[in-house]
């Protein structure tokens, strides 16, 4: 799950990482109120959306008075904000975080990540802030430092001290630096996080310290613990699909392709959409119904890739271990009576009961489109997305 | 190269009996369930019972708050260390709900275990990163979780998967998926080959053996002769084990990697299923992989066939 800058500032904070002062607004007045509020004479006013690259994208702007607050805070909401890592149609911005400006000399970067190879937290550190990371990470890798943290005993001062060093952070913000390193470390581990980032981390005018951005991702099978991180979720920021298909318990990622898969399990549901690709077709959506696929469930899953309005034909591929055949043909049955199906079904079974499942199949008086293995419904499935050569 | 061709000295001896080979488990292997009692686990202990020879292996469960009840026969401990001296196992299954899940492992390693199967899946990254941390320098191995098992067919079934779509036969399969592997494990059958041992590893960022643990086994077994590896998108896992298999393997590897046309950023169903800052992508995976000699088939209904070429 992830959250906006101002909610993972509101989260560091409390564990010791100086940010600027800011106030998240949703209207043109409330920011305004907020730039008087903070006081000065420079303002930021940033787009809050859950995508990076807001700068670049013109979601960032600094504001020398109340009057340019109030000019940045309205071209900025509602603005539709395509970065890089947007979707190409972009995001609607809906909040902004109006903060107090800030005097830079200089700016680093730090993250946290689950490190695979190693199996432990590691803190990432570079003198190149600012900039995309994965950019530097591609040119100058040397300008990447890494420190593996023990859980045990969590991030010690002495890895904090040398990482910043080798960063450049000046000798007299080095325990300042060790401080936030800490606090940033505590609040990831406390709050089940898989990703921490501060990009940048700055060295501002009086030698001190401080976080300008950050962003925190959290292990979405840890939120059952941490009813106070799930209240911050903005569905506003999520795709209305897989949040309809999160409520029935299905995986679904739509695609901008035009071939539905509905398939059990992760694995086959990728290797469905790959051997779709692979004979020249383009799949419209990633979905795993899972291990337990009800009527009901198969019922919904038809239900989200039928919004798609470019979806022309459906490919239903399923490997029956526990979750018999017979049960499954019979709620794809179902379904596509309920949802009164208007492209072309090809279904592909195997498994627990197939001969059952299909024999199902065939006696539903459904045009059902029957398929024997992987292959075979690929090709079927592209060729009733091209009627004319039928 | 064929080196272990002349080594017959890899005969595993275990309670005394000499055995068949697999790898990790066999019919002598003597199994307990963690979380017996809840429905997962009652459902499918049953199935592993009636699987080859599960009367014999399934020996004994463990619930801290059911000792001295049973479930269909089997005996039920509070601790791990009880369920092992009193019934011999030495091999754990767990499927304990995610929240306490990664603890049900930690007593599996504290007691000594050889082997545990997590089957659970949801199970918190930070939980699995203290759990992997405790489990430096112990002799016990992980499987998972987020697995379906583990299966040597024809003589034990640990885990999820439909048993009786296996047969016994020279080929070893490692995944990193569920019913991929089934599919993996059809198109084999299909081929009219037959399987030594099939491990699911997992779909979960941190968890316990690798691609390449896996393989190592392999390598080292007189009754595997040649080995499927099913990879998805995310980590590096593959990378790493294809390079140690240019090195040292000396059996035929094929492979399929699921998730060429994944987008980046979005988690694929499975935890660790997700292409991030641009690496894990199947592509580098299917490349890293040809050069370490791996052969790759683009296509998923073809890994069968692919491997039955390579023999």
């Amino acid at each position: 799950m992830k959250i906006h800058e101002y909610q993972a500032k509101d989260i560091l904070r409390k564990f010791g990482v100086t940010t600027p002062q800011g106030i998240a607004c949703f209207n043109v007045e409330e920011a305004v109120l907020a730039a008087e509020k903070l006081g000065g004479d420079l303002w930021v006013v940033k787009a809050q959306i859950y995508a990076g690259g807001r700068g670049k994208g013109g979601g960032v702007k600094v504001a020398q008075s109340i009057d340019a607050v109030r000019e940045h805070a309205d071209s900025i909401l509602n603005m539709t904000l395509v970065t890089h890592q947007t979707s190409s149609q972009g995001q609607v911005v809906r909040r902004l975080l109006i903060e107090q400006g800030i005097d830079i000399r200089k700016e680093y970067y730090i993250g946290l990540v689950i490190d695979r190879v190693s199996q432990h937290v590691c803190l990432m550190a570079s003198s190149e802030g600012g900039m995309d990371i994965e950019q530097v990470a591609a040119n100058t890798p040397d300008k990447i430092h890494k420190v593996l943290i023990d859980p045990s005993v969590g991030l010690v001062d002495q890895d904090a001290d040398n990482l910043a060093r080798k960063i450049g952070i000046p000798e007299s913000c080095i325990a300042e630096t060790r401080t936030l390193l800490q606090g940033l470390y505590q609040a990831f581990d406390d709050t089940d996080a898989s990703l921490a980032e501060i990009n940048p981390l700055a060295l501002i005018a009086g030698d001190h310290i401080m976080a300008l951005d950050a962003k925190m991702n959290f292990d979405d099978n840890a939120l059952f613990r941490h009813p106070e991180i799930l209240a911050l979720r903005d569905l506003d920021e999520e795709n209305p699909e897989e949040i309809e298909a999160a409520k029935h318990d299905l995986s679904y990622i739509p695609l901008d392709g035009n071939i539905g898969c509905l398939v059990n399990g992760a694995g086959l549901a990728m290797a469905t959409m790959d051997i779709i690709k692979l004979y020249g077709g383009s799949p419209a959506n990633f979905l795993d119904v899972g291990g337990g696929a009800t009527a009901e469930k198969v019922t919904e899953a038809f239900k989200l890739m039928l919004r798609n309005s470019e979806l022309q034909a459906i490919l239903v591929n399923i490997f029956g271990g526990i979750m018999k055949c017979d049960v499954i043909a019979e709620g794809v049955v179902m379904a596509a009576r309920q949802v009164k199906l208007t492209v072309p079904l090809v279904v592909r079974l195997e498994g627990t009961n197939v001969k059952l499942g299909k024999k199902i199949l065939a006696e539903s008086g459904l045009p059902i489109i029957s398929a024997d293995n992987m292959a075979d419904a690929a090709k079927k499935v592209i060729a009733a997305t091209k009627p004319n050569l039928i | 190269m064929y080196d272990h061709l002349q080594n017959p000295g890899l005969i595993k001896i275990t309670t005394g009996v000499v055995t068949t080979m697999s790898i990790l488990i066999n019919q002598n292997s003597r199994v307990m369930t963690q979380g017996i009692t809840g429905k997962t686990g009652q459902f499918h202990t049953r199935m592993c019972r009636e699987y080859a020879n599960g009367m014999d292996c399934f020996v004994a469960g463990v619930n801290p708050k059911k000792p001295g009840e049973n479930f269909e026969g089997i005996p039920i401990y509070g601790t791990v260390q009880e369920a092992k001296q009193q019934t011999g196992a030495t091999v754990s299954v767990i499927y304990v709900p995610p929240p306490f899940a990664a603890a049900a492992i930690d007593e599996a390693v504290a007691a000594d275990l050889d082997l545990v199967i997590c089957i659970t899946e949801g199970i918190p990254v930070r939980d699995m990163i203290r759990t992997r941390d405790k489990m430096q320098g112990r002799k016990t191995r992980l499987i998972g979780p987020n697995c379906p098992g583990i299966i040597t067919p024809d003589e034990i079934k640990i885990g999820i998967m439909p048993g009786y779509i296996h047969k016994k036969g020279r080929i070893g399969v490692v995944s990193r998926s569920g019913t991929l592997t089934y599919e993996a494990v059809a198109q084999l059958m299909e081929q009219g080959l037959g399987q030594s041992t099939c491990i699911g590893i997992g779909g979960d960022p941190v968890n316990g053996l690798k691609h390449q643990d896996v393989l190592e086994l392999f390598n080292q077994d007189d009754e595997t002769d040649a080995v499927l590896m099913v990879g998805e998108i995310g980590g590096s896992d593959e990378e790493e084990c294809a390079r140690w298999v240019k090195q040292n393997m000396q059996k035929p590897v094929v492979g399929f990697i699921a998730g060429v046309t994944a987008p980046p950023g979005k988690r694929m169903g499975h935890a660790g299923a997700i292409i991030s800052g641009g690496k894990g992508t199947a592509q580098e995976k299917i490349s890293i992989m040809e050069e370490c000699g791996i052969r790759v088939t683009r296509n998923p209904a073809e890994m069968g066939s692919l491997l039955k070429a390579a023999l």
